[in-house]
């Protein structure tokens, strides 16, 4: 069972979150076209190891959170608001 | 596409030593011997250099992919590699249901061809994978959920595929450990396929090699796919653990791991890996004798030929690779299980496991073609694709052979999601945690 | 009356209070603080089960939780319970206990035939066989096998007693698994230095294998007192850790002691999960079955379990016990029972050791350099034959128990599931673990240091590494007795099999042999997990940790490898069985999902209702407790006629403020929100971004910058998480607040063409004619005196308005409006007649927004705003969501007025009747006219409009002629709303 450590709330069981998924996904700009969006909509890297993903604390502060995690070892590496840049731990891709 | 086959000489394979024919007469034979003449049920293949069709994943649909290639469709210089031993992924790792009831008209027709083939399963192979058509019982518990469920049904049985509504009482008499009045969620009724039920599924994917073996496929084990060849937008082979492979057509089959093998090849899936968990309870005389699938929560629940109930529920919800359980998920589940059958709350679970499923964006499965000639996928099967084995290997078969889809499988090509015209059972949305 | 067996005082037993029992229909009697085991054993009954496939005779092997056979029916008060281990079951007064999968007796059982056919049914026989005729594996083969297979039979009594059950919630700084010398020490350690400790560990009593030796009484009483003293340190005996889960969460099951039990109403468990920054596992290590011919006999058992019932319940398993071991560490219990005046007879593996020395001292007969080449017996060990280990010299000794001995395996599976490798350990024969330092602490016998002294070292060297990792000062307090020194060993000699002609069992419970896993080897299933599934090895509910590295090393052998090369199966949760009962907790039956009620739930019970559940709602379906649509119409006519009033609180409610509110509903719905004047509300949609429909609703501008969203009941909580995501994600810099308002108003539909007379009966300051507050208006207002909101909006089509109100103030606005309507004969209506009346007008909801359907699917095409962005804009233009062909919506109605529609009913032309064009999703009789009425999604639909098709529901064996026509089915014109 993760425990994600929430900012604003502390570290809490992922029961109370909702997962929102790739949070490395970024919504095309209106004019950016049909394929612009499919590929925003339906594919994804879905990365055996670090995981940047969006999950929404609806049993918290009702906060979205970005999180580094990895999607084999389930390691917390960071996690933070929306607009933070979070990155894998250094040395490490993906 | 590639509609000529290469014409390469092919290197002399090694003779294989045949398990031979399996039957009650040669087991009671070997009974007298002491069990000493049996062989290897599938052939410990070193992979060769080149073969023309190079499967990745000794999985359930990469074994039964090989097997019909070489059966039904007269190829058989096909190599199954699988990086373990074969048979430990998904095939081996799932609740072992078979089942046809969907909404959508092509899956089930797809999902009935797959029962169709269950059916003569046994036969096919030479090997008794213990195909139970005990039946599979959908419980209702609101007017909507009968609603949707009467639709279904009316649209399987249009198609000439079974399916029955059953009132209270007639659950109640199917499976006598049901509480109707389960305090917060009633049964109102059920619906039922009679020729759904359960398959031992390692025995499915030992059948699928043994008889691929037989007709002259090469199973690999221990042979990683570490990189997929190109030339240009063309597939070219691929790298293993024991060296490079050319092969005309690479499949990959390795529902759970498709995305990973796709980035070999510079392919971005519409797939999510998540981790969907089954348990099994210790082992009791005989209490249940239909797949069961609650309707007021997840969970489903049937009792194999050992004694064991073995249930589960639904996906943990978060992109996974790990094929840890989690003790949510175990709760959750046993909540609904005492809730439906209270009398179970005395018997105790003995394991919980997880397995690696390919989350597609609509639910659906994936048998297409690929953006690069000479690269095909089988994946996305979300939480279904033991039920698909047969079909999904004759249908993966038909594509690599014909390099055209088969026409049950038409509607499961990567296309479709470009286009608008995906395959939602549950209306969830593209959004894989979801389904 | 003694029980012959009983031979000295036990440490758990009470020799004053004797307990009877009942096995098999036969009385016993036991004492206070025996396990069943233990009293059959002092009863001398020493058959106790049939086995899985063969139906052998079995007796108990172990003394605690990894019993493979001496499994048992309990039938008690909430029926019969399958497959209780005799080994841990507590005795109590009136216990009836019932030996398992046998017919028609436990000393005859007709079944034991398998046995003599075993040479036909090898592992996996029926992979090769019963494929023939095809109809007999389900009708003949498979019943036969269902019912030969099984173990206990279960029957249960479900009442309200079943199964209560609780979950609890734990936090601790370090979790010790084990309280052995180990898992003692480092308790101790780790609480007098302040850290917050919680010591799990199975037994009853906390000491592991310290309980066994005298010597160690002062030491274990005295770390026992100091961590009763340590308000940090919480002691959980009776308390397996099931699992392990990753980022410090671990499940555990505590059985409560029969007077916790009677404290908490018959609670007899609770599932604990427990969350700690760092592990201690000082799980111990498992004695190991050895291989050989007969070594399931009842009366062949592990040496360790003859020390423990001897120590812990003073019962004797036999007078004249051969042991057969291999290492020093198994001659304590030879030890023990010599030193109770028993007759032991040793078999040594090795040529000579330390420990074989010590027992020739004391007079025990050691046979040195010899395996037991067989025990025989029937239904029992009467003799075992001895062979030395070069094969030549044999001979057979008199016994009446064989106590086995293979070596000690550490108890890695907890550590496995932490992730830890294994790395093999040629000089104890086994694997050990080690864990991550991030995670936690191996110590002890689990990390293969044996000996007590040696074990209590290396556990309190484990808390110190953890004690400086977390960042505290090493507790000083010692506890003040010394530890008793372990005796010198010689290594053990690794041994697995003794090979003979008969059975010999890797697994007792599954009945797998060695035979069986050549067998497997041969057909080339050679992979450890290969050769548990084709044999079931391991499989069974002691999951194999007797045998489980005996079979590996079978398999080794017949590979031709090295045994760490074959390792083990993986180990997975639950390190012990587990009832549903305690893995489900409280939330179960009548609390399986939490009830919301409507704040005027009473009001509606009380006014006759019938409830449904809708989701987590408790919704007035109509107001009658009659079936039937007769009151459903009637309460639909009053509103078509007069008026009536429906509570629809259950309406998802986001209220919406900020600068940026306007541009961030624009984003939102595909409807335009930016140009919609204060004091007006209008009907949205939203969609997905992939293009498909998510939800409706109407939203209402309050003020410039205040916005109200009502969502559909079943979508309310999707549709504001979907809100929230794409605030704080996509547009996170619009300064826009979202809140949550759905449990904090109360929300009522007046609906008929008399609404306005009763609304204005009960509104203040608000003019409602049409004139000053149209159709779409929407204000603040005094209703009965409580400020509130009145929003002229109409799910029925007729005149209507919603009043909301603060939610504490439900009951007397709803009182005050039907007050105000008494003289039009209001009436409330329940949630079917709001859907006869929606069905009537055209109007969508769940059952057509299913989640596949476009806005062009739902004639609402000309709702998606043709100039700005909008979540879902550029996917909904894809031709595939457009095509005419698709699914469009579309009303229903039987060609003959008598015929009722059906929700599900599939649609097919005349004269292709297998091709569905639709289905009906709604239907309802009408009110406004005559027969039923439906609205369906069918394939080009609005192209159709005036067709017949057939309506056929084969399930029902029905199939009627329908006519498609507009949805919108009453006043298209839109009149009614607007008078």
């Amino acid at each position: 069972m993760l425990r994600i450590p929430c900012p604003w709330c502390g570290e809490r069981d992922e029961t109370e979150f909702r997962y929102r998924g790739d949070a490395s996904k970024v919504r095309p700009a209106a004019d950016a076209g049909l394929a612009a969006f499919t590929a925003y909509v339906y594919e994804r890297d879905n990365h055996c190891g670090w995981h940047l993903e969006w999950w929404l604390h609806v049993g918290g502060c009702r906060r979205l959170l970005k999180v580094v995690r990895h999607t084999l070892s389930h390691e917390i590496h960071a996690v933070g608001g929306p607009e933070d840049q979070l990155s894998p731990p250094p040395g490490l891709t993906r | 596409m590639n509609p000529q086959p290469k014409s390469h000489p092919t290197p002399a394979r090694a003779r294989r030593v045949s398990s031979g024919r399996y039957s009650l007469w040669r087991v009671f034979l070997e009974g007298l011997t002491g069990q000493r003449g049996w062989s290897r049920a599938w052939a410990k293949a070193t992979p060769r250099e080149r073969y023309r069709v190079v499967i990745v994943g000794g999985g359930g649909h990469g074994l039964a992919t090989a097997f019909y290639l070489a059966t039904e469709y007269g190829i058989s210089d096909v190599a199954v590699l699988e990086q373990g031993p074969l048979g430990l992924g998904n095939v081996g790792r799932n609740t072992t249901i078979i089942r046809s009831n969907y909404f959508h008209p092509q899956n089930i027709r797809f999902y009935e061809h797959s029962l169709k083939l269950w059916e003569g399963l046994e036969r096919a192979l030479n090997f008794n994978a213990m195909v139970s058509q005990r039946g599979t019982l959908n419980l209702f518990h609101s007017e909507a959920q009968r609603d949707l469920f009467t639709r279904r049904a009316n649209m399987m049985r249009l198609l000439g595929v079974d399916a029955e509504a059953l009132s209270r009482e007639a659950v109640k008499e199917l499976v006598p450990l049901v509480d109707l009045d389960n305090g917060r969620y009633p049964v109102l009724g059920g619906f039922l396929q009679r020729r759904g039920g359960t398959v031992r599924h390692d025995a499915v994917a030992w059948g699928y090699a043994r008889a691929a073996s037989e007709a002259g496929v090469d199973i690999v084990e221990d042979c990683e796919v570490t990189g997929i060849t190109r030339d240009g937008s063309r597939v070219t082979g691929v790298e293993t653990t024991r060296g490079h492979i050319t092969a005309d057509t690479v499949c990959l089959a390795v529902a759970g791991h498709s995305s990973r093998l796709a980035a070999m090849a510079g392919l971005t899936l519409p797939i999510e890996s998540h981790v969907l968990q089954a348990f099994v309870s210790e082992g009791i005389k005989p209490v249940l004798d239909v797949v069961l699938t609650y309707g007021a929560g997840h969970f489903y629940v049937s009792q194999s030929d050992k004694g064991g109930l073995v249930f589960g529920g639904a996906i943990d919800g978060y992109n996974s690779y790990g094929q840890r359980g989690t003790l949510p998920m175990a709760e959750e589940v046993a909540a609904a299980a005492v809730t439906l059958l209270p009398g179970l709350a005395r018997l105790k679970v003995l394991r919980q496991w997880g397995g690696v499923m390919d989350m597609s964006m609509d639910g659906s499965p994936i048998i297409s073609a690929t953006p690069l000639e000479g690269l095909f996928v089988n994946g996305g099967w979300c939480y279904g694709g033991f039920k698909a084995i047969p079909a999904g290997g004759l249908a993966t078969a038909h594509l690599i052979a014909r390099q055209a889809p088969h026409p049950l499988a038409a509607h499961l090509g990567l296309e479709r999601f470009a286009a608008g015209r995906t395959v939602d059972e549950r209306g969830a949305g593209p959004f894989p945690y979801a389904h | 009356m003694r029980a012959p067996g009983r031979i000295a005082r036990g440490l758990l037993t009470d020799p004053d209070r004797p307990v009877g029992f009942r096995f098999d229909g036969r009385s016993m009697q036991g004492l206070a603080g025996d396990t069943l085991a233990a009293a059959l054993l002092a009863n001398g009954q020493r058959l106790v089960a049939r086995s899985f496939k063969y139906h052998r005779p079995r007796g108990i092997v172990t003394a605690g939780p990894e019993e493979p056979c001496a499994l048992v029916d309990v039938i008690g008060v909430s029926g019969r319970e399958p497959n209780r281990l005799a080994t841990t079951l507590l005795l109590h007064e009136g216990l009836v206990a019932e030996s398992q999968n046998r017919w028609p007796s436990l000393r005859f059982d007709v079944l034991a035939v398998n046995d003599l056919m075993g040479r036909f049914l090898p592992a996996g026989f029926y992979y090769k066989t019963f494929m023939a005729p095809g109809w007999a594996w389900e009708r003949l083969y498979e019943p036969l096998i269902r019912r030969a297979a099984g173990l206990g039979r279960l029957e249960a009594i479900v009442g309200d007693h079943a199964a209560p059950a609780e979950t609890v919630h734990d936090h601790a700084d370090v979790l010790v698994v084990g309280a052995g010398t180990a898992g003692l020490a480092a308790a101790h350690r780790l609480g007098t230095s302040g850290l917050k400790v919680m010591l799990a560990d199975q037994d009853v009593v906390l000491g592991g294998g310290s309980l066994l030796d005298a010597r160690w009484s002062a030491w274990r009483e005295s770390l026992c007192a100091g961590l009763a003293g340590l308000a940090t340190v919480r002691c959980l005996p009776r308390t397996t850790v099931l699992g392990a889960y990753g980022h410090g969460v671990f499940g555990a099951l505590e059985t409560l002691s029969p007077p916790e039990a009677a404290r908490f109403d018959g609670l007899r468990e609770r599932l604990r999960i427990i969350r700690a920054r760092r592990v201690v596992c000082a799980t111990g290590a498992l004695e190991r079955l050895i291989a050989f011919p007969g070594n399931d006999l009842p009366g062949v058992m592990l040496a360790g379990a003859a020390h423990q019932y001897l120590r812990r319940y003073g019962v004797a398993v036999g007078r004249r016990p051969v042991f057969f071991l291999n290492s020093d560490e198994a001659y304590e219990a030879v030890f023990a029972l010599s030193g109770a005046g028993i007759e032991c007879a040793v078999v040594d593996v090795r040529e000579s050791s330390l420990a074989a020395e010590r027992a020739r001292a004391l007079g025990v007969e050691v046979h040195g350099g010899a395996v037991v080449e067989g025990a025989y017996g029937r239904d029992g060990v009467r003799a075992v034959r001895v062979v030395d280990v070069t094969g030549r010299a044999r001979r057979e000794l008199a016994a009446d128990c064989l106590l086995m001995s293979g070596g000690y395996s550490p108890a890695t599976t907890l550590a496995s599931q932490l992730g830890a490798r294994l790395t093999w350990q040629e000089a104890i024969a086994a694997f050990t673990a080690d864990l991550a330092p991030a995670i936690g602490q191996m110590a002890g016998a689990a990390r293969g240091v044996f000996g007590l002294a040696a074990a209590a070292r290396d556990g309190e060297s484990a808390a110190r590494t953890l004690a400086a990792q977390l960042a505290r000062p090493v507790g000083a307090a010692d506890p003040g007795v010394d530890l008793p020194p372990d005796a010198d060993v010689t290594p053990i000699a690794a041994l697995w099999e003794v090979r003979g002609p008969a059975k010999a069992f890797v697994d007792l419970q599954n009945d797998v042999t060695a035979a069986d896993v050549r067998l497997s080897c041969r057909e080339g299933y050679e992979h450890v997990e290969h050769m548990k599934r084709f044999t079931t090895h391991g499989m069974a509910t002691d999951q194999g940790r007797i045998g489980g590295l005996v079979g590996s090393a079978v398999l080794a052998q017949a590979r031709g490898v090295p045994l760490w090369q074959v390792g083990q199966t993986r180990p997975r949760p639950f390190a012990q069985p587990v009832p549903f009962a305690a893995l489900a907790g409280g939330e179960v039956r009548e609390h399986y999902r939490p009830k919301r009620r409507l704040p005027l739930h009473d009001w509606h019970e009380a006014a006759g209702a019938t409830f449904v559940s809708t989701g987590l709602w408790l919704r007035p379906l109509v107001y009658s407790p009659r079936q039937g649509w007769e009151a459903v119409l009637n309460e639909a006519r009053a509103v078509r006629r007069s008026v009536g009033i429906t509570d629809v609180s259950t309406l998802g409610k986001i209220d919406v403020q900020g600068p940026d509110a306007a541009r961030f509903l624009d984003f939102i719905y595909a409807s335009s929100f930016a140009t919609l004047a204060v004091g007006r509300a209008r009907y949205g949609i939203m969609l997905r971004e992939d293009g498909m429909l998510l939800d409706d609703g109407t939203t209402s501008r309050l003020a410039p910058e205040h916005f109200l969203v009502t969502t559909t009941t079943a979508n309310a909580t999707a549709t504001l998480e979907h809100m929230e995501f794409h605030l704080q994600a996509v547009w996170p810099r619009l300064d826009v607040l979202l809140t949550d308002v759905g449990d904090q108003w109360a929300q009522f539909a007046v609906a008929g063409p008399r609404s306005r007379e009763v609304v204005a009966a009960v509104v203040a300051g608000l003019e409602l004619s049409n004139e000053a507050f149209p159709f779409m208006a929407a204000s603040v207002a005094t209703i009965a005196g409580v400020a509130g909101r009145v929003f002229r909006i109409s799910f029925s089509g007729e005149l209507a308005y919603e009043l909301a109100v603060p939610a504490r103030h439900a009951l007397a606005v709803w009182s005050a409006v039907l007050e105000a309507g008494k003289r039009f004969g209001i009436a409330p209506y329940g949630l079917d007649a709001l859907n006869t009346l929606r069905i009537e007008k055209g109007h969508v909801t769940a059952a057509e927004l299913n989640g596949n359907t476009s806005a062009d699917d739902l004639g609402m095409q000309r709702m998606l705003k043709k100039h700005g962005d909008f979540i879902g804009r550029a996917l909904s233009q894809r031709p595939g969501l457009t095509a005419p062909e698709r699914l469009q919506l579309v009303g229903v109605r039987p060609l003959a007025r008598a015929h009722r529609l059906r929700n599900g009913l599939q649609l097919v032309a005349p004269e292709a009747r297998t091709t569905s064009l639709g289905y009906v999703t709604s239907s309802t009789p009408s009110v406004e006219s005559d027969g039923w009425v439906g609205l369906a999604l069918v394939a080009g639909g609005r192209r159709r409009l005036g067709q017949r098709l057939i309506g056929t529901s084969p399930v029902h064996d029905e199939a009627i002629e329908i006519e498609i026509v507009s949805p919108h089915m009453l006043d298209p014109e839109n009149l009614r709303v607007r008078a």
